[in-house]
């Protein structure tokens, strides 16, 4: 098979022209994978299969999922690689969430996480591994029992075959457990795989439907007590004094106690703490400066954009071709604050027992908020038990360097003496902080006789994630936080533009910021694609053809965008009133082309149909891909269309779902889905299908208006 | 005063302004009906009261009275229900969160609605927010427990 270059070795080419600076570019998309090639590489040691799985005596395989099950399927994709290789029937395992502990860190070391779309790439060898070596085990226990070669047997189903006698797995299975594990395993190949590749319906489907699912915010305990926190009400507001006696007074209510930065209210269940809190005096001392406004930070981004900032990367001299070009183009693109607003609203459970610590949430990140908890309580991390729950969403909230819900529930359940579940309302939620942080791009442009660009100078304003964060030494690189730039320089329709820099200004506000599903990609992809679809317009010629002209050297890229094109009916004129745009954009290892087809109506934009292709290499469960892909596009074209925060005086405005609005049932399009399986190596699924909306979007209202949309979300007037 | 939940009569002591939802979660002891937003804007709360589908978390605890609340432990708790059924078939879940609201508010908009149309469903279901995005897979799910309950598959 011819296989499609690989996108990695473009990237170096970029890597050679421009020199070491770029190094940190091709380092990784997501921070923690970045800690995890950073550690040491471990001796390549099988994973102990007892830790993975269990085999009761009625043949239930209970695999032990290593990361969190937020949404995304991974329930059922890790245990589809163990049973792929264990061999043992479908419909009798299960999956669990395995405790916090050293044993469960991913491959390459590290911390134990979720995040980066790297679970089931990142777990692809491992979990077979551990099917591979459960299945020799087994069989030697078998053989061992039958007094034959184990190699004389074979596997069906979970049954042990010898001519005509037969063992279940559940009556070796305690023996089996007891043998060493095999020294090494060979795995199948491919064409022998009866699992992977195949559509399986998700293992949690049944708790999820009948309401028996525990989420963290079900978690019950002999005495708990809930909590509800009141925060400060804006970004570097420092509370001066507080009066629990009116909280007191609410039915229910038991404790009024210090939490961080806030206060704290305990009660007998949520309502109580819930009006407890809101019973709270509190006088708060006014943020220095007045607080941060939204609309003269933008405006200060803006201005700054207008001049280079610390260059990212730099090929042939930018400023010059631009000055001595004849046709010039120059936009700027800018992007909000954004919440991730996880339907689950966030809550932590935790018991203190001496200088030991349970904890139930659901988390994304069990190693550094074990490690929170512990600094907290001053004790050491073997001593914080974390049980993972079902999350309900994730996105990116749940996996904080700063622990924030974490460290704050251990503060409370400290103060008050008792096991407490902090529970936060969603005004809490939207105003709690740990946002998308806001940017402003601006692009210089000069393009060549046949219009394609042949200078371009960019410069990203914005704040880091990571500066001040324990991740900082990983993820920032000479200044550069790799989020505020991932998807820029070593972008395809980059690569020939022989005169280029990418810039930033790192900004600073007292305004919290984290990565959200698909973190730098979400203002990069806007802008970048914005961008080239100026171009095409501007050179009068199709969208499309003019970027499979850019991307001639990329094969993925163009055949992701062909048959992204093909199916949504690219060639066919869009119906009476349409228009179709379309981007693609490549993100933790995945390429996705959508096609969006859009109209106005009543005055708004409305998105009816959206075509994906992604190539993510290969894709476990295509069926768990479509989930993804579909709930990627749904949240991406929420922010398009509604996403916002609006800071005034260093206050949050919005707080609920009436002002930062959810995209609902009526307003959601067909979204269909066309895996492309390139055989290049697995890439991530949980984010790259949030990127390419917004711009798809933005250049189908093009299209369709004339109007050039450069900013999110989008507003037509 | 005493709540019929799923069928069962409890003695419950709760303020009167106590909201369903909390009586339900914290003091009945059944977690399947969610707390999103408090606002009656998500959905996530939705139980049956007489069959009729209402946001939990702004009704008063005592404007129930006499009449019989559901909620989704009530439906079926081995996921037989048809709409249950659909809801597997179709992989309908994500994080799983919003869908108990998605699957009182489909049971009821069944009932009234035997064969919904595409319109009948947006008008139906746009109040249930889905963060995780499983829009065009719930309705896929109710034309398919439409189907099933019609027994016409
Ligand atoms: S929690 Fe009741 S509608 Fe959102
Ligand atoms: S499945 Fe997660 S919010 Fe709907």
């Amino acid at each position: 098979m011819n296989r499609p270059r690989d996108t990695q070795i473009s990237r170096r080419g970029f890597m050679r022209g421009a020199g070491a600076s770029l190094a940190g570019l091709v380092l990784s998309f997501y921070v923690p994978e970045q800690i995890a090639r950073a550690a040491p590489v471990q001796p390549k040691a099988l994973p102990p299969p007892n830790a993975f799985v269990r085999i009761a005596p009625d043949d239930t395989v209970t695999v032990v999922i290593a990361h969190s099950e937020m949404g995304q399927g991974i329930w059922t994709t890790l245990a589809m690689l163990i049973a792929e290789e264990l061999e043992c029937d479908w419909a009798k395992v299960r999956s669990e969430h395995a405790p916090a502990a050293a044993v469960y860190i991913g491959p390459a070391g590290g911390i134990q996480m979720t995040g980066g779309s790297s679970t089931t790439r990142g777990e692809f060898e491992r979990y077979r591994q551990v099917g591979a070596a459960a299945k020799d085990m087994l069989l030697r226990a078998a053989a061992a029992r039958w007094k034959v070669p184990a190699n004389k047997l074979v596997v069906e189903k979970g049954v042990i075959l010898n001519g005509k006698q037969k063992l279940r797995y559940g009556e070796v299975a305690e023996a089996a457990m007891k043998l060493p594990p095999p020294a090494s395993v060979k795995l199948k190949e491919p064409q022998a795989w009866k699992l992977i590749g195949k559509p399986m319906r998700r293992l949690d489907s049944l708790d999820k439907i009948t309401g028996k699912a525990t989420f963290g915010i079900d978690v019950t305990l002999p005495d708990l007590r809930t909590a509800v926190i009141l925060r400060p009400p804006a970004f570097g507001a420092k509370l001066v004094r507080f009066d629990g006696a009116a909280a007191l007074k609410v039915p229910g209510v038991e404790k009024v106690v210090p939490a961080g930065d806030g206060v704290a209210v305990v009660a007998k269940h949520f309502w109580a703490a819930k009006l407890g809190r809101d019973a709270l005096v509190a006088e708060w001392q006014k943020p220095e400066g007045g607080g941060v406004n939204s609309d003269v930070l933008l405006a200060e981004y803006r201005k700054k954009a207008q001049e280079p900032g610390t260059t990212v990367a730099s090929v042939g001299d930018a400023a010059a071709a631009l000055s001595s070009a004849t046709t010039r183009f120059s936009s700027e693109y800018e992007l909000p604050y954004l919440a991730h607003a996880p339907m689950e609203p966030l809550n932590c459970t935790v018991k203190i027992d001496g200088d030991r610590c349970e904890i139930w949430t659901g988390t994304q990140f069990q190693t550094v908020d074990q490690k929170a908890a512990a600094t907290i309580l001053g004790t050491t991390i073997d001593k914080v038990q974390i049980h993972t729950t079902f999350l309900g969403g994730g996105f990116g909230r749940r996996a904080n360097p700063r622990s924030d819900f974490v460290a704050e529930a251990v503060t409370v359940a400290k103060a008050a003496g008792v096991p407490v579940k902090v529970v936060w309302t969603r005004e809490d939620d939207i105003r709690g902080g740990y946002y998308r942080p806001a940017y402003v791009h601006r692009m210089q442009v000069a393009t060549d006789a046949k219009g394609n660009p042949s200078a371009w100078d960019h410069v990203v304003v914005g704040q880091s994630i990571l500066k001040g964060t324990p991740f900082e030494g990983f993820g920032v690189k000479d200044g550069i936080d790799n989020t505020s730039v991932e998807g820029l320089a070593e972008s395809p329709y980059l690569e020939r533009v022989s005169a280029k820099r990418v810039s930033l200004h790192t900004m600073k506000t007292p305004v919290t910021v984290l990565w959200w599903r698909s973190v730098g990609n979400t203002h990069t992809a806007f802008a970048i694609e914005g961008m080239i679809d100026e171009l095409a317009h501007a050179a009068k010629r199709d969208p499309l053809e003019y970027r499979l002209a850019l991307l001639d050297h990329s094969p993925r890229f163009a055949a992701a965008l062909k048959l992204a094109a093909e199916k949504a009916g690219w060639e066919k004129p869009a119906p009476e009133g349409r228009a179709r745009g379309l981007a693609v954009h490549e993100s933790f290892g995945s390429i996705v082309a959508e096609v969006a087809e859009v109209s106005i109506t009543e005055g708004r934009i409305k998105v009816h149909e959206v075509t994906c292709a992604v190539d993510c290499g290969s894709a476990v469960n295509p069926l768990g891909v479509e989930a993804q892909i579909q709930g990627s596009v749904v949240y991406g074209l929420t922010a398009a269309l509604y996403g916002k925060l609006t800071l005034k005086d260093g206050q949050v405005q919005e707080s609920n779902f009436h002002d930062y609005p959810p995209l609902r049932m009526f307003e959601m399009p067909k979204v269909s889905v066309h895996i492309i399986q390139s055989g290049a190596p697995m890439g991530g699924i949980g984010e790259p299908a949030t990127a390419p909306i917004a711009p798809a979007v933005a250049n189908a209202v093009f299209a369709l208006t004339q109007k050039r949309l450069r900013s999110l979300p989008l507003r037509l007037a | 005063m005493k709540l019929d939940i799923n069928g069962v009569v409890r003695d419950i002591d709760a303020p009167p302004d106590m909201p369903l939802l909390w009586v339900i979660r914290d003091l009945a002891g059944l977690p399947g009906t969610k707390f999103g937003c408090g606002m009656a804007q998500c959905g996530a709360c939705t139980v049956h009261l007489d069959g009729q589908p209402v946001r939990s978390c702004v009704l008063p605890v005592s404007a129930v009275g006499a009449r019989k609340v559901t909620t989704i432990e009530g439906i079926s708790s081995d996921g037989s229900h048809p709409v249950q059924r659909a809801w597997v078939e179709a992989d309908v879940v994500q994080c799983g969160y919003c869908q108990s609201g998605q699957i009182m508010t489909a049971v009821a908009l069944l009932e009234k609605r035997p064969d919904p149309t595409d319109a009948d469903i947006d008008a139906g279901m746009s109040g249930i927010v889905c963060r995780c995005g499983t829009y065009n897979r719930v309705r896929e799910a109710i034309h398919l427990a439409s189907r099933l309950k019609r027994g016409n598959r």
